[in-house]
């Protein structure tokens, strides 16, 4: 299910050419690293925290490329300071796509307190959440993001719902991986 | 054990950044922005005045889209030391045009004075070392500063310096603060439309 709305994702990607893709993994993105970095065309930069994202999109867009930032929703905490100081104040374009925890059937309740915070949180610093449930939503609220982003100078997250990615499941050891496929 | 350099921070910036040509640089926050400001303003300067820790990640997003231009980070020990991780993202792709150049005096300069770690012997060179940068050194002269700078116009491996300097707070020259403007005019020096 996660597949289709991943394989628009890296299709809106070329039509918008993105040239660069930072991510931290997270099962619900497997989809769209996996095709990153299949890519040629397409520089993914695995990072060690959210926040270098912001930062190395502020640099590629100094440069003239268009970079996407994509993390899970407890990565966005490590964000807040780097996008308020370096991509609201200088206004830099930033187009993130953000899978959630703590949303839609989520049974860790460490993911809670952060799930609940990421649109608050993301709009209090400046970033547009745009929130997608299904593969079609999806693919429409990337769409939108990166002309907001890149044509519109906005910065944009699309929030993936567990909806969508499905809830990871915690009840049967069996189930443990099942989160994003 | 606090331990310090002696070299002077502004004549390391003035060395290099003499002849420039087409070099990018990305400063970081507090004294190396007001350095390479001092040095002479330039288009092709993008100076931070706060996001403490995103030097190196700004001038690594850079160096992977202009690659065919050296592109310098310079910045201060606390300011690396906030964002070591990224040496370990950069190691990964090691854009041969990419120099880190960290103005090292083993102390926060902007907040006081106060000891940082690389004042109590932590060495963040060996950091870059242990992230496969091809090129580390610790830079105690200015020899070793011309080395970094020909190292770095000639774009010939990813580097990082962390050069001793002297703790001392120079009379500041400040770059302009409007974000939007620096980062307009940097795109513009290269040709780029505002969006």
């Amino acid at each position: 299910m996660s597949g289709d709305w991943s394989a628009n994702a890296h299709s809106l990607f070329k039509e918008h050419g993105i040239k660069q893709v930072a991510y931290v993994p997270d099962a619900g993105l497997s989809g769209i690293i996996k095709a990153s970095l299949a890519d040629n065309d397409i520089q993914t930069v695995p990072l060690t925290t959210e926040e270098e994202g912001i930062a190395v999109a502020a640099g590629a867009w100094l440069g003239g490329q268009k970079c996407a930032v994509m993390m899970q929703s407890s990565g966005v905490g490590n964000t807040i300071n780097m996008i308020a100081s370096l991509t609201t104040t200088c206004a830099f374009p930033l187009f993130m796509i953000v899978t959630m925890r703590g949303d839609y059937g989520e049974s860790n309740p460490w993911q809670m307190p952060m799930g609940r915070a990421v649109e608050p949180v993301l709009e209090a610093v400046g970033v547009r959440c745009l929130r997608a449930d299904t593969a079609e939503d999806a693919a429409d609220a990337i769409q939108a993001g990166l002309m907001m982003s890149f044509h519109g100078g906005e910065a944009v997250a699309v929030l993936i719902g567990q909806k969508l990615i499905g809830a990871k499941a915690f009840s049967a050891p069996a189930a443990q991986d099942a989160a994003g496929d | 054990m606090t331990m310090t350099g002696s070299l002077d921070r502004r004549a390391v910036t003035a060395k290099l950044l003499e002849d420039r040509g087409d070099l990018l640089v990305v400063t970081g926050l507090g004294s190396p922005s007001y350095d390479a400001m001092a040095a002479g303003d330039h288009d092709l300067n993008y100076y931070l005045w706060a996001a403490m820790g995103s030097a190196a990640t700004v001038g690594f997003g850079l160096a992977m889209t202009q690659r065919e231009k050296p592109v310098l980070v310079l910045t201060g020990d606390g300011e690396m030391l906030m964002g070591l991780g990224a040496l370990a993202s950069i190691g990964q792709k090691l854009p041969p045009n990419l120099t880190i150049a960290v103005l090292d005096n083993g102390h926060y300069g902007e907040t006081g004075m106060q000891t940082s770690h690389t004042g109590r012997d932590i060495e963040l060179a060996r950091f870059a070392e242990a992230a496969n940068f091809p090129w580390t050194r610790i830079v105690t002269d200015m020899d070793g500063v011309s080395d970094l700078r020909t190292r770095m116009q000639s774009q010939s491996g990813t580097s990082f310096a962390a050069i001793k300097i002297a703790a001392e707070n120079l009379p500041r020259a400040l770059p302009p603060r409007d974000g939007v403007h620096v980062k307009n005019r940097f795109r513009a020096a290269l040709g780029l439309s505002t969006i």
